[in-house]
C-alpha cells in the first residue's frame, strides 16, 4: 500500500481500516464491505529521544512503540491491557488503562493527526487546527477517514520495572476506599479484579503500580509464551470451573499480596504472553461487557454484579476501575467520571444476550454507558441515549467509510 | 569491529524488515534504491528505530549500464563494508512474457543481468580489501534474495523462476570464487511472503510474516556459516521433492 488517496478511499466504499482486530465487537468488521490493512502503513517519522515525541504511520503497534522508546527511557503515556494493537486503532477507540484518573485516555496525548478523507485531500487536524474534525477522530471508531499517522507524546520513565502492591479486598466499600482520589493521588496505576461470582461480598484484588525511579530500560521481549493450539471443548468454562478457577486466584492473590516488582509487559500485558488465549473459551468464543455508570450510582453498579453473580455466567477477569475527570478531547469517548466493569462471558447464544439486555436497562436507568470497542449486540436506542454528542458527531463522518458497528447503531437513525 | 550492511532495493517489504532488525542491533547502513521518496522514508523509520547511522543512495539499480557509479557511491557512503544484501526482485506476469518478448527480456534483466551484475562489482569490492590486507583473516557475507521458483521451473511463472535459477547459479560460483578470500556467499530462498509483491496471489493470509522472514536472513548474514538457506526452513524439504517430480509428469503440471 503505497498511497492511500481520497480516490481509493471513494472507489472501495463502503471501506473501513482494519489494524490488529483486538476489538471483541464488530467495530472492527465491515461486512459487506472492504477492509483496509493498515498493517502495511508501519513506519516511524521520527522518534525524538530527548523531548519524547513519536510520529508514526497508524498501523505501528503499541508494542513496537515500547520496543524503540524504553530503551531510551520514554513509555506509553496510556496502554490498554494489550500492546498488540495498532496506534491507529488506540485512537479510533480513544483507549483507556490504569491510569486513567491521572492521565485521562490516549486522546488526550495525541498531538496532531493526518486523516485522509473520501470527500478532500489530506487533513492534518489537532486541537489548534480543524479541532472538530480532531474531536470527532478521537474515539471516532475509524469512521471520520482513515488515519494515516499521528504523533504521540510519551512519558518519562527511568525504569523498565513497576513497583507494585497487592491489596486483596472483601466488600465493595473497601474498592471504592482504594479507589478514592486521595489513595489515587499516589498510584499512577490502579485497577481492581473482582471475583464475579461471589455477589454482594465483592471480593477480590486491588492492583497499583508506579514506574519504578531506577533500574534497567529493558523493552519487553517479543517471544511469545504459551499458545493455545486449538479451540477447547465448549464446556470448558463453567460455572463450576470459573468459580474454582476464581477461587484459586484470589487465594494466590491473597498469599502474594504485599509489594513487589515487575516488568512492565507482565504487569500489563498479561494476556499477551498466552497466544490465542480466546480458544479456551471454544468454538463458541466469547464476548465481553464493559459499562460505566457514574460514581453517585453505586448502588446501580453493585446491582449490576449482584445480578451477574446470581446467573453464574460471567468468566475469569472481571475487571473493575474508577475513572478520572480528565477529559478527552474525543466527542465520542467511552471514558467518563464513574465507575468501569468489564467482564467476560463465554458466548452461550440466548443466555447471555438477555443477561446483557437486563444489564443494559440498568446502566441506562443510571446514565451510563457500553463500550463500542467490546460491544457485538448493543441497541441503536442504548447508544444514543449513551452517546449525547452522536448527532454533532455524525456531521464528520466520512460517507466512504462505514463499518458493521456503525450500521447495527444507527439502523433505525432518522 | 561491524562494518556497513549495505542493503540493495531497500524499501522492498523483506528489505525494509530485514532493515528493521539491524535497526535494532544499532547498526550502520546503506540503503540503495530506486525511488528517493520512498527510500527516505525507510531511512526516517531505521534512523527512529535504533539505527546508528543511515545513508540513501538514490540510483537506477536495474540499469547495468549505472552500476559503476552507484557501486562507487555505495563504497564511498559505507566506509568498511561487512555485509552486502541484493533484495530486488519482479514477480514477472507470465501470460505478458509470452506474448510480449520485450517485457520477457527486461524482467530476466531485472532478476537476473542486474543482481548478477552488482554481485560482480561487490565481489571485486571485497577481492581488493582481501589483498590490501595481504593475506590477514577476512570476513564478509555477499548475500543475494533468489526464490524457491528458481529450483525448477514451472508453468504458472518460469520467466521469473528461470532468472532467479540462473541467479543462484551464479551465486554459487561467486561462492566459489569468493571463498579464497574469506567472503561468505549466502543465497537465500524465501517461499511466499506475505508482501505488496504477493498481496494479489491466492493465499496470501497464509503466507509466511516478512518480519519472521527478515529475522532469519539478518540471523543467517550475520551468524553461522549458512550458504543457502530456504525460508521458511520447510520449503527445502517441499523443493527437493518439487525437484524429483520427472519430466515426463512436470511438464504437464499447471502450478
Amino acid at each position: 500500500m503505497d498511497e492511500i488517496t481520497p480516490e481509493k478511499l471513494a472507489q472501495n466504499a463502503p471501506l473501513l481500516a482494519f489494524g490488529l482486530g483486538r476489538s471483541y465487537g464488530d467495530s472492527c468488521l465491515n461486512d459487506g464491505g472492504a477492509l483496509m490493512d493498515m498493517r502495511q502503513l508501519d513506519r516511524v517519522l521520527s522518534f525524538d529521544a530527548k523531548n519524547g515525541t513519536i510520529v508514526c504511520e497508524a498501523g505501528v503497534s503499541l508494542g513496537e512503540i515500547l520496543l524503540m522508546t524504553v530503551p531510551q527511557g520514554w513509555f506509553l503515556p496510556v496502554t490498554p491491557g494489550t500492546k498488540v494493537v495498532t496506534l491507529g486503532g488506540a485512537i479510533a477507540n480513544d483507549v483507556h488503562g490504569k491510569n486513567h484518573h491521572l492521565e485521562g485516555t490516549i486522546g488526550c496525548h495525541i498531538g496532531q493527526l493526518e486523516l485522509v478523507r473520501s470527500t478532500g485531500e489530506l487533513v492534518r487536524c489537532s486541537l489548534e487546527e480543524h479541532p472538530e474534525l480532531f474531536a470527532a477522530t478521537i474515539g471516532g471508531m475509524g469512521l471520520t477517514g482513515i488515519i494515516r499517522r499521528a504523533s504521540l507524546r510519551l512519558k518519562k520513565i527511568s525504569s523498565a520495572q513497576i513497583l507494585m502492591e497487592t491489596v486483596p479486598f472483601n466488600t465493595f466499600e473497601d474498592f471504592v476506599r482504594l479507589s478514592s482520589d486521595e489513595e489515587g493521588k499516589s498510584w499512577e496505576y490502579t485497577v481492581g479484579w473482582i471475583d464475579c461470582l461471589s455477589g454482594r461480598q465483592t471480593r477480590g484484588l486491588f492492583l497499583r503500580g508506579n514506574h519504578a525511579a531506577d533500574g534497567a530500560l529493558n523493552p519487553h521481549s517479543e517471544k511469545s509464551g504459551l499458545r493455545v493450539p486449538f479451540n477447547l471443548p465448549g464446556m470448558t468454562l463453567n460455572p463450576l470451573t470459573i468459580r474454582a478457577f476464581n477461587t484459586i486466584y484470589y487465594a494466590a492473590g491473597r498469599r502474594k499480596s504485599g509489594k513487589t516488582v515487575s516488568h512492565y509487559d507482565p504487569f500489563f500485558y498479561p494476556l499477551d504472553k498466552v497466544g490465542n488465549w480466546n480458544r479456551i473459551y471454544g468454538k463458541n468464543g466469547m464476548t465481553q461487557y464493559q459499562c460505566v455508570v457514574p460514581e453517585s450510582e453505586a448502588v446501580a453498579f453493585q446491582g449490576i454484579l449482584e445480578r451477574i453473580a446470581q446467573t453464574g455466567q460471567g468468566s475469569f477477569l472481571g475487571v473493575i476501575k474508577k475513572f478520572g475527570h480528565i477529559k478527552s478531547p474525543g466527542m465520542m469517548s467511552f471514558p467518563r467520571p464513574g465507575l468501569t466493569l468489564a467482564l467476560d462471558f463465554p458466548f452461550r447464544d440466548g443466555v447471555t444476550l438477555k443477561l446483557f439486555e437486563e444489564l443494559d436497562r440498568v446502566v441506562l436507568a443510571a446514565g451510563g454507558a457500553l463500550y463500542p470497542a467490546k460491544d457485538p449486540r448493543m441497541s441503536p436506542a442504548m447508544f444514543r441515549a449513551s452517546y449525547p454528542r452522536l448527532d454533532e458527531f455524525r456531521r464528520w463522518i466520512d460517507p466512504a467509510l462505514s463499518s458493521s458497528f456503525w450500521r447495527r447503531v444507527s439502523r433505525d437513525a432518522k | 569491529m561491524t562494518g556497513t550492511l549495505v542493503i540493495i532495493g531497500a524499501t522492498s517489504k523483506i528489505a525494509s524488515e530485514v532493515g528493521r532488525v539491524a535497526a535494532r542491533k544499532k547498526r550502520k547502513l546503506v540503503l540503495v534504491g530506486r525511488n528517493k521518496d520512498r527510500l527516505d522514508a525507510v531511512a526516517g523509520d531505521l534512523s527512529a528505530r535504533g539505527a546508528q547511522q543511515v545513508s540513501v543512495i538514490v540510483g537506477a539499480v536495474e540499469v547495468v549500464g549505472q552500476h559503476a557509479d552507484l557501486w562507487q557511491k555505495i563504497e564511498e557512503a559505507a566506509g568498511e563494508i561487512s555485509e552486502v544484501l541484493i533484495a530486488y526482485g519482479s514477480l514477472s506476469n507470465q501470460a505478458l512474457s509470452e506474448t510480449d518478448t520485450g517485457y520477457m527480456l527486461h524482467e530476466v534483466e531485472v532478476n537476473f543481468n542486474s543482481p548478477a551484475s552488482l554481485m560482480n562489482y561487490a565481489a571485486a569490492y571485497f577481492e581488493n580489501r582481501a589483498k590490501k590486507a595481504g593475506g590477514a583473516r577476512q570476513s564478509g557475507v555477499l548475500a543475494v534474495i533468489t526464490s524457491v521458483a528458481g529450483d525448477r521451473a514451472r508453468r504458472s511463472n518460469f520467466t521469473y523462476g528461470a532468472a532467479k535459477g540462473a541467479l543462484a547459479l551464479f551465486a554459487q560460483g561467486m561462492r566459489a570464487r569468493l571463498s579464497s578470500s574469506g567472503i561468505r556467499v549466502l543465497t537465500i530462498k524465501p517461499g511466499p511472503v506475505a508482501t505488496p509483491m504477493t498481496a494479489a496471489m491466492p493465499g496470501a493470509d497464509r503466507m509466511a510474516s516478512p518480519q519472521m522472514v527478515a529475522e532469519t536472513i539478518y540471523r543467517a548474514m550475520t551468524s553461522g556459516r549458512a550458504e543457502v538457506i530456504y525460508v521458511p526452513g520447510y520449503w527445502r524439504l517441499i523443493m527437493r521433492v518439487i525437484r524429483e517430480i520427472p519430466e515426463s509428469i512436470g511438464k504437464k503440471l499447471k502450478f
